[in-house]
């Protein structure tokens, strides 16, 4: 970890241990968060850096700067890293473990030893993927979805790489149980669900999710380790399997699994806009039901994934209806933060401007979801650009943004200092500018038919991938400068104080940087985590 | 509500509770293939699970069933008081699990013997059906086996941990999880039996 000087009695020192044995070892939620925040943000870097490259293949019709099977290669291994090895743990496992013990006014999780071993299981997972790349037939290039029959003939190191998300599956499920159990067990005297800040109730929610779903992931990654190992054939219609049920099996996890992603997310902003609009959150108990009612619903709707794969047309009916069902409960959220703006009093600071345009990127990402979700358009845009448009839209501008809001809102109290508002602001501008131009022009080029995972395309969509190229680089620009003042003020900046922002939830009422036990004395709660008329705060 | 630190006797059954829903949905995944092939392959399936020998899956049955009586004991034992007993039944628990495992074991080499295994060329050359329910059949069976491992192995250390006094009559909700997830194991196998060796 980088080391700090904080003040002393803080978390970073009062244990007296401060060496690497002593994090990597610890069990103290707040040091795991920090190990998973880390090690995530280390991959999601990575993903950066193979996305710029894809991009760059991208930049002109034909070769640019690698070969067909290197290309295929780099956007499996930027999916498999982007979303197995940052964007589901991430959340949960680096602000779900910094923040939710403290919001829910608890000395740490249910099972502390659970919860080291989940992070030691996710480095695990995450070193044996990396170790596929350099080994055996060379880096999986089946896209991150793993389909047979391709993936059960590749020569590619898929098995390995496959071995890997398994044993990350098994992190989060840990994570999960302990999660929902945490926040069954150990709120604070006066901690009522009905005071749960809205994050909780989000990672609640996801807990469920990656409970219910994750244990299918595990069991399909199984079977496509049988089939390239043992021949089962269960995939394989010469053997009289079904590839269609690999399909299932895997979305049946994986749609489920976009929902680990985003409402932790969501579950920041709702925390994030009442915060810096200086008034309670409209609609809490709505929020907070509607992320269960997203969980339950996005458990049902995997199917919109295989609409042209040849399933029945009863089924893509129903699954086109219950996609919609879940725009219903996503609306409700965006409602609902809208009216806590109105005639707030609002303040546009960092974590807020993140906050502000995930709201926009989110949106524009689920209504390009209806016309995936719609079986007749669908057939239309499948495996296009604008599926990876549509898809970079929720997971980067929604999860990724609110990752940001998240980093610049809560870091400050775990390192003790602010950053520089200033650059922190335009590195924002920057990234909200670069990602449109991106993925704006995904989408557009999609509709005019450039399909997805192509090496080469026809000369008339030229222009429009330069355009998206030099989009990446604004993007780029705006993280780098990001990342260098939020870590230069987290380390160096001003003190933050206890309550940079006048919150009004649990983890503002602790020193800065919380001390190991949280806090002095435990807890009891008299009030809503978003009543600021009762903290004492202007 | 409690915490961390404390014994929290009630989120300690949560966790397994919840753990345990996790291994019921992971068997869940091979039993929707089940129901999906059954329902395309059923005159397949039919020949499949006669070709299974029903007297061993029933001596099976009658051990894990056996085995879940004896780690029932082992927790009653221990919380009246009783170490000495609770280890005696552990390993009654561990001696019908390495029972059940002998029995696979004879069941698996028989059936590899006459070339009946994923991949073979004799299922790959028979009816497709047939070629599916085996794959289904060593799959689920072999994942099962290995459960019945990791159970065994785990109720042979809390055994150890009984002997050391570790896990005692006031703190006993170690052996009440390991026992919990060996009834899972034990619950597992009551629907593969019927659904493998008593298909008709």
């Amino acid at each position: 970890m980088i080391p700090v000087t904080p003040a002393p009695s803080s978390f970073w020192n009062d244990t007296g241990k401060t060496g690497i044995s002593a994090w990597i070892f610890s069990t103290d939620h707040k040091r795991i968060g920090l190990l998973y925040l880390f090690s995530t943000f280390g991959f999601f870097i990575v993903g950066v850096l193979l996305g710029l490259l894809l991009r760059i293949e991208l930049m002109a019709p034909g070769r640019t700067i690698m070969e067909p099977q290197t290309y295929n290669a780099l956007f499996t291994v930027h999916g498999v890293t982007m979303i197995f090895l940052f964007i589901l743990p991430s959340f949960p496992g680096a602000f779900g473990n910094l923040v939710m013990p403290i919001q829910i006014g608890a000395r740490d999780v249910a099972f502390p030893r659970l919860n080291l071993l989940s992070w030691w299981l996710y480095m695990g997972g995450a070193l044996i993927v990396l170790a596929s790349l350099f080994t055996g037939g060379g880096p999986p290039d089946t896209g991150w979805t793993f389909y047979v029959p391709f993936s059960a003939r590749t020569g590619t190191n898929v098995s390995l790489a496959v071995f890997g998300v398994f044993i990350v599956g098994f992190s989060a499920i840990l994570t999960g149980l302990n999660f929902v159990t945490t926040i069954h067990r150990l709120r604070a005297p006066g901690m009522t669900w009905g005071r749960l800040p809205l994050f909780v109730w989000s990672l609640y929610a996801t807990a469920w999710v990656q409970i219910l779903a994750t244990p299918i992931l595990a069991i399909t990654l199984v079977l496509v380790m049988a089939e390239r190992l043992l021949g089962t054939g269960l995939f394989d219609p010469g053997m009289g399997g079904d590839p269609i049920m690999y399909q299932h099996l895997f979305w049946i996890y994986s749609h489920p699994a976009v929902y680990i992603m985003i409402l932790p997310a969501m579950g920041v902003i709702s925390d994030i806009i009442p915060v810096f609009s200086r008034k309670p959150v409209f609609g809490y108990k709505m929020i907070a039901f509607s992320s269960l009612a997203i969980a339950a619903a996005g458990s049902l709707v995997w199917g919109h994934h295989m609409f042209t794969s040849g399933m029945s047309d009863t089924a893509v009916m129903v699954f086109s209806f219950l996609t919609f069902i879940v725009a219903i409960p996503s609306a409700i959220k965006v409602f609902n933060w809208i009216a806590t703006l109105y005639k707030g009093s609002i303040s546009l600071e960092a974590p807020m401007l993140f906050a502000l345009s995930f709201i926009l990127l989110f949106s524009i990402g689920g209504l390009s979801g209806l016309i995936l979700g719609a079986a007749a358009t669908d057939v239309h845009v499948h495996d296009t650009q604008f599926v990876v448009g549509h898809f970079h839209y929720v997971m980067f501008g929604g999860t990724g943004f609110a990752f940001f809001a998240a980093m610049h809102y809560w870091l400050p109290k775990f390192y003790g200092r602010l950053y520089r508002e200033r650059p922190a602001i335009i590195a924002w501008a920057l990234m909200f500018t670069g990602f449109n131009i991106l993925y704006f022009t995904m989408q557009v080029l999609g509709m005019k038919g450039m399909p997805r995972r192509y090496y080469d395309y026809l000369p008339e969509f030229a222009n429009l991938n330069l355009l998206a190229t030099v989009g990446s680089w604004i993007l780029a620009t705006g993280l780098v400068i990001l990342l260098v003042n939020l870590f230069h003020g987290l380390l160096k900046g001003e003190p933050a104080g206890t309550n940079p922002w006048g919150g009004a939830s649990l983890e503002w009422s602790t020193p800065t940087p919380p001390p190991t036990e949280n806090f002095a004395e435990e807890p009891v709660v008299t009030h809503g985590p978003y009543d600021y008329s009762r903290t004492g705060v202007p | 509500m409690s915490h961390a630190g404390e014994k929290d006797y009630f989120g300690a059954k949560l966790g397994i509770w919840l753990f345990l829903f996790t291994e019921l949905l992971l068997f869940g995944g091979l039993f929707l293939l089940y129901a999906v092939y059954l329902h395309r392959y059923p005159l397949d399936f039919a020949a499949g699970g006669r070709g299974l020998d029903w007297i061993m899956g029933t001596a099976n049955t009658l051990i894990l069933l056996t085995s879940s009586l004896f780690a029932a004991m082992a927790l009653t034992a221990l919380q009246k008081g009783d170490p000495r007993r609770s280890i005696v039944m552990l390993g009654c628990t561990v001696t019908c699990a390495a029972a059940f495992m002998a029995i696979k074991y004879v069941e698996w080499s028989a059936k590899i013997s006459h070339g009946i295994y994923p991949g073979s060329e004799l299922l790959k050359n028979g009816a497709p059906g047939e070629s599916v329910f085996f794959a289904l059949y060593f799959m689920t069976t072999g994942i099962h086996g290995l459960h019945v491992l990791i159970g065994a192995l785990l109720l042979a250390w809390i055994a150890a941990r009984v002997k050391s006094g570790a896990v005692n009559t006031e703190n006993s909700i170690l052996l009440e999880n390991s026992a919990l997830y060996w009834h899972l194991v034990d619950l597992i196998w009551i629907f593969i039996f019927p659904l493998y060796y008593l298909m008709l």
